[in-house]
């Protein structure tokens, strides 16, 4: 399933990165990193309205081995999921649900009292929703 | 300190410009082709061939033009043609014959290399055969025959292939319109027949004024012939199929559907040529596919999608063409052949998104529009991938020992250097078996691949890919992938060792992921940047990167893993370098990094009196693993100044840097915060001027050796203190005890300026006065000043007025003076401004009066400020402070009174207008609205020439008082001389009230209100009306009432004269009469009334009717007559009185 995930700041630096631990780790950062342009892109081009609509989700690939997918919650904090595209069984809809899931468990790390806004998230709870992700693929 | 020398600029410049990313030696001169790219004959537009022959372009003018008709402009519109002018005896190539069986034929490849070519510019369509005859030629015969022969030379070099020939006859004649020539058209028939052509293969181009004009429509004849070529060409190739079978001719279903695609292009047919060419796509992949035939089956495959992508974005479908490309990648993308060889198939991918993406780049330039997750950068992203894919590969595969000789003789030597089909080894052509028959030969050939490969310059090309994707994400708002690729082109640069343009793209996406807190990727980056700079001998780039990477938390020693001659080269630099004196001051522009100092200064106030010292706090804190000593530590201020005031240094061993010295007040101490505390005396040139921080210095070194400046501007902090600023402010985190000495860094908030302000007056300043101001009076504001100063004040200034900032007019209308005594004119300012006053000494105090006079009403703030010079000591240094001290006070300036006049007739009764020549009364009516008593010296007044006074005008009111809401009349009976236009109304005049406050004292000078009188209306009447009457009667007395009417007309006027009588009334008189009077006259009418009730009672009415003026009714007339009048009861008798009494 997914190979990395990631938590953006409104600010559009990292507050979690965590990708498989068999590639490149920069490569990674790399892909979340470039991928960023399009989520801003998406998110000017929408202009307010996303506010009012529901989180988004899209993907952009070119002949790659892997799939970017993005999503706003509504404070501009950003996931990007990085998929195999080899796994074509992954729909929308499950890539929908994840994502969900991930806010969730977002939201519970921003709920705990001694978590500090704008740090990087340490969160077992969190770890442990992303490496579900992770190992349903494998 | 000498900070000259600090060399321009850092190369963290953000303007870098985009020519830095274009390599050098790449975009101009243009590399011979490789054997990766695809050949011209396959990029270009297939366009019919035509060959022209029988032109002499070199020697015959007519023919010149001819030619330059044919192959000048053309545009678009013209038909798609390939000329060429060929010798009438032109040996076109051969034509093998023809197969009448393919049952024992094995083909040895797909498709020829020299079939393309073959078609585009050596075969024609249609060989046209210029000859110049005319119908009436005199030696027809002769020249007949001549023609013929040439037609049949063309004919014969053709032999074997379908090309039309064509014969044009260039005449100098214009011809005549057709079937009146008889001549002509017998000729024409006749040379037809002699050269064995159709008569549509005949033209005639007379050579005349219109020669474009026939070359187009020779032009679109030749066209017409050639597609009809083109058509039976694919009808041709079409027909063998049914030979083919399956097993031993697959090569051949691919080369015939290549082929009927690359006809139907050339006929134009670009739709057939798409299908055509996606049936040939399929059929390659259906080929067998073995590592032998591996590399010629991709060439193909590419070919054929090339050809598709090209089409389909001509077709304006990309979506179409987008998609047939990912087919062809999916497809092939596996197929990489012989493992030794795999450099190979990374070029050849690298190369297939290359082509894509120009294909795609070029469709935009000619009007298709791109988003910004699907345009040509993520083509020639890949293809930069690819590339550095086979850079990766090649290193692996290509690092034979040097001692491994290039085998000989040369496998890749093929007969005049070309291979007979595209994409076969040159060591065993139109080998079909998958077997290989030379084992030694095939290694001997990878071998010679292999270091042919070695000796291709991979960096160029990646940078070249990586440089047009660059542009591409640019082009489409991409910054994040843009600094990306800028950050592999740097590696790049670095890996194809030139440093400085490594270091320059490398510190332009610094910057970006600075500031973007990406930090992974930074330190990612920063090694590489490192690296470079000390290969390039750029010590300041150096030691900045350095201090980065001791903030990192790793190892400043930068060369692990530098190329080892390169670090040779760099050491000796490095010596040259140290050897160099004068250039060992280094400063570093800290604040767009986090460096391993932190700094914050402080202001401890935002603002300072100028007669307390400035306290100024730089706290510094370190974060790197060993404590720090500084040698000095200076700040720099807006004024320069004050910077000799805040410097700390300290000498010390520069090999001391990292040593913890305890005494040392320099020494910092990791994860401490040092404090460090400035005083200095503000100047009093600067009250009122803000002081700033303009820079914090911190030196590390000895300046007589090497050292380094760290320099923050303004008051410090850097890239990441203002983001962990909010995060502190916003955090519930408790912050751990501190010693009292010390405090939180978070906590520290920088304050880098400050501004000094005058010293605290000691002086009171009272004002006095009686609100409100009347308008026009001469207002007293009595000023108070006292000094509560120790000491004697000197030179005591007093500035007092309007406030300045108001309304514009206000200063119009406001005037301000000392002299109370009289009334101050326009040539008063509004504000008085430093009045001298003196010295005061310590508890003296001084009265001051202030007169205002407002001219109008409103609210108007007045400013009285008092300024003045002391003598005070700060810190033992004498200064002179000017302290100043304001008060504003708010005056409201209202009308002493409200004054109404008004028009009444004689008899009391209000007037909307006067009549000519007739009495009125005008009243005036002053109503005190002042809070304070009023005294109303006289009144006065002026009339206008419309109007005069009846009898003497005067005052009736002088010296009277008027207390709030009190008010005074007066009365003045006037009559208007007739005017010469009636109907407007007349200004009557105006009136002056003389007035001052009860209050006032005797000197204070009197005010005159002028209050202008309303207009009023005047009317000339025809026949005046007036009533001699007792101003009482007495029951049953006589009441004699004489009625005098006047005619006011230079006419005789008739008039009607009736009495209604009254109940309480007999009387004698005329009762009804009609009479004239003359002009100018006067009629008397006597009645006696004789009242019969006591009481007011109602006489008997006049009617009066003025013949001439029917208009002018007894009603209007009655208003000049009495209604009423008081009549006593009858008397008592004398005598009568006389009993009642006693």
């Amino acid at each position: 399933m997914a190979v990395c995930v990631a938590v953006i700041a409104k600010e559009n630096y990292p507050l979690y990165i965590r990708s498989i631990p068999t590639e490149n780790q920069l490569k990674f950062h790399y892909t979340v990193h470039t991928s960023l342009d399009v989520v801003d892109e998406k998110i000017s081009a929408m202009g307010k309205r996303w506010r009012i609509k529901e989180n988004f989700t899209w993907d952009f690939c070119i002949p790659q081995k892997t799939t970017n997918y993005g999503y706003v919650t509504n404070s501009k904090v950003k996931f990007v999921m990085v998929v195999d595209s080899s796994n074509t069984a992954l729909r929308d809809n499950e890539i929908r649900s994840m994502f969900r899931k991930l806010h969730n468990s977002y939201t519970d790390v921003m709920c705990n009292p001694f978590y500090n806004p704008g740090d990087p998230i340490q969160s077992r709870a969190f770890d442990n929703t992303v490496a579900s992700m992770m190992v349903a693929a494998c | 300190m000498d900070l000259g020398s600090d060399p321009g600029p850092p190369p963290t410049d953000t303007k870098l410009k985009l020519r830095y990313f274009v390599p050098v030696g790449l975009s101009s001169s243009k590399m011979s082709p490789t054997q990766w790219d695809f050949p011209v004959e396959l990029c270009c537009r297939p366009m019919a061939f035509v060959t022209l022959t029988g032109l002499d372009v070199t020697y015959n003018a007519v023919h010149r033009a001819i030619w330059d008709a044919f192959c000048a402009n053309r545009r678009a519109d013209r038909v798609p043609i390939s000329f060429k002018v060929l010798p009438g005896d032109h040996e076109y190539p051969k034509c093998r014959p023809k197969r009448t069986s393919y049952e024992w034929y094995i083909p040895k490849g797909i498709l020829k290399t020299g079939w393309m070519n073959k078609h585009l510019n050596l075969v024609p369509a249609l060989v046209v055969v210029f000859y110049e005859l005319d119908w009436d030629e005199g030696q027809w015969k002769e020249k007949q025959s001549e023609c013929a022969t040439r037609v049949e030379i063309v004919r014969q070099s053709l032999q074997g292939r379908n090309t039309k020939v064509a014969v044009v006859l260039i005449q100098k004649k214009t011809p005549l319109p057709p079937g009146e020539d008889l001549i002509a058209s017998e000729r024409a028939a006749a040379l037809c027949n002699a050269c064995d052509l159709s008569g549509k293969s005949l033209f005639v181009l007379p050579h005349t004024d219109h020669l474009v004009g026939y070359i187009i429509r020779l032009e679109n004849a030749f066209y017409e012939h050639a597609q009809t070529y083109y058509y039976t060409e694919i009808r041709r190739i079409k027909s063998h199929k049914e030979f083919l079978n399956k097993t031993t001719h697959q090569l051949l279903f691919v080369r015939h559907q290549f082929k009927i695609a690359f006809f139907s292009e050339l006929k134009q047919d670009t739709q057939n040529a798409l299908k055509n060419y996606r049936t040939a796509y399929n059929l390659v992949h259906e080929l067998r596919a073995h590592e032998t035939n591996m590399l010629e089956i991709k060439t193909m495959a590419g070919f054929i999608n090339y050809k598709i992508c090209r089409l389909c974005f001509q077709h304006n479908t990309p979506l179409d063409a987008i998609a047939q490309f990912r087919k062809h990648i999916d497809l092939c993308k596996k197929k990489i052949g012989s493992a030794e060889l795999s450099f190979e198939h990374a070029a050849w991918m690298s190369k297939q998104f290359q082509a894509f993406g120009d294909l795609f780049d070029e469709a935009i330039k000619l009007g298709l529009t791109a988003i910004q997750t699907q345009n040509p950068g993520f083509y020639y992203q890949q293809a930069a991938y690819y590339a550095q894919e086979r850079k990766h590969l090649a290193s692996l595969l290509c690092n034979h020992d040097s001692s491994v000789a290039y085998p000989s003789p040369d496998p890749l030597e093929t007969p005049n250097n070309v291979l007979d089909f595209y994409g076969q080894r040159a060591w065993r052509q139109g080998i079909l078996s998958f077997d290989l028959s030379d084992p030694e030969k095939e290694k001997a050939g990878i071998l010679a691949l292999q270091q042919k490969e070695r000796d291709v310059v991979h960096s160029e090309l990646i940078i070249s890919l990586l440089s047009n994707a660059v542009a591409q994400f640019k082009k489409y708002k991409c910054p994040r992938m843009k600094s990306h690729l800028m950050v592999q082109m740097g590696e790049e640069y670095y890996y194809a060792k030139d440093y400085t343009k490594a270091l320059k793209l490398l510190d332009y996406v610094m910057c970006d992921y600075r500031s973007e807190r990406w930090w992974t990727l930074l330190t990612s980056i920063l090694s590489t940047a490192l690296k470079s700079s000390t290969l390039r001998d750029d010590q300041k780039s150096r030691i900045e990167k350095n201090l980065i990477m001791v903030l990192m938390n790793e190892s400043p020693d930068p060369e692990p893993d530098c190329d080892a001659s390169m670090v040779k080269l760099a050491h000796r630099l490095w010596a040259d370098r140290v050897s160099l004196a004068g250039s060992n001051m280094f400063t570093i522009e800290v604040q767009d990094f986090v460096p391993f100092v932190q700094c914050k200064a402080k202001f401890q106030a935002p603002s300072f009196h100028v007669d307390t010292p400035v306290e100024l706090y730089v706290h510094l804190k370190t974060d790197c693993p060993h404590p720090i000593r500084l040698s000095k530590l200076c700040v720099g201020f807006s004024n320069q100044e004050y910077n000799q005031y805040c410097v700390v240094e300290e000498q010390y061993q520069s090999s001391d840097v990292l040593e913890q010295s305890a005494q040392g007040t320099m020494c910092l101490v990791p994860g401490k915060t040092r404090k460090f505390t400035f005083k200095f005396v503000a100047k009093t040139e600067d009250v009122g001027k803000k002081v700033e921080i303009t820079s914090v210095d911190l030196i590390l070194g000895s300046q007589t050796g090497r050292c380094v400046i760290l320099k923050w501007r303004g008051g410090g902090g850097d890239a990441a203190s203002a983001q962990e600023a909010v995060q502190a402010a916003r955090s519930f985190k408790r912050r751990p005890k501190l010693p009292d000495a010390e405090v939180h860094w978070d906590s520290i908030i920088i304050q880098a300026s400050t501004m000094i302000i005058s010293r605290v007056p000691k002086v009171s300043v009272q004002l006095r006065h009686e609100p409100p101001a009347l308008n026009n009076e001469m207002y007293c504001l009595l000023i108070t000043i006292q000094s509560q100063e120790d000491t004697v004040i000197r030179d005591v200034k007093l500035t007092a007025g309007l406030k300045p900032g108001q309304d514009a007019n206000l200063t119009q209308k406001t005037l301000v003076t000392l002299q109370g005594t009289e009334m101050c004119d326009d040539s008063s300012p509004a504000l008085l401004t430093d009045i001298p006053i003196g010295n005061l000494q310590p508890g003296e105090k001084m009265d001051l009066p202030l007169y205002i006079r407002c001219s109008t009403v409103g609210t108007r703030v007045f400013l009285v400020y008092v300024s003045y010079l002391i003598d005070a000591s700060v810190d033992g240094k004498e200064i002179v402070c000017r302290c100043h001290k304001d008060e504003t006070v708010t005056i409201e300036t209202v009308y002493p009174f409200d004054v109404a006049a008004k028009f009444v007739s004689i008899k009391f009764q209000n007037l909307d207008r006067v009549y000519t020549d007739i009495p009125f009364l005008l009243m005036t009516d002053i109503l005190s609205a002042s809070p304070w008593a009023l005294t109303i010296l006289s009144s006065q007044l002026q009339l206008s020439s419309f109007v005069s006074p009846v009898d003497q005008l005067e005052s009736h009111v002088g010296n009277v008082v008027l207390q709030t809401g009190e008010s005074a009349s007066e009365c003045f009976c006037l009559h208007c001389p007739p005017i010469a236009d009636p109907q407007t109304g007349v200004a009557t005049g105006s009136y002056i009230i003389s007035w001052k406050r009860s209050s006032a004292a005797e000197n204070v000078p009197v005010v005159n209100t002028v209050v202008t009188l309303p207009h009023v209306m005047v009317e000339s009447i025809p026949l005046h009306i007036q009533a001699d009457l007792p101003s009482f009667g007495r029951v049953r007395e006589s009441l004699p009432v004489k009625y005098h009417l006047q005619n006011k007309t230079n006419l005789v006027q008739d008039i009607e004269i009736a009495v209604e009588p009254s109940d309480a009334f007999m009387f004698s008189g005329l009762k009804q009469i009609r009479l004239q009077i003359l002009p100018g006259t006067e009629q008397e009418m006597l009645y006696n009334f004789y009242p019969l009730m006591a009481g007011y009672q109602q006489l008997p009415s006049l009617n009066i009717n003025v013949l001439r003026f029917p208009n002018y009714t007894s009603h209007m007339l009655k208003r000049f007559l009495p209604t009423h009048v008081f009549v006593k009861p009858q008397g008592r008798r004398v005598d009568d009185d006389s009993i009642e009494a006693a």
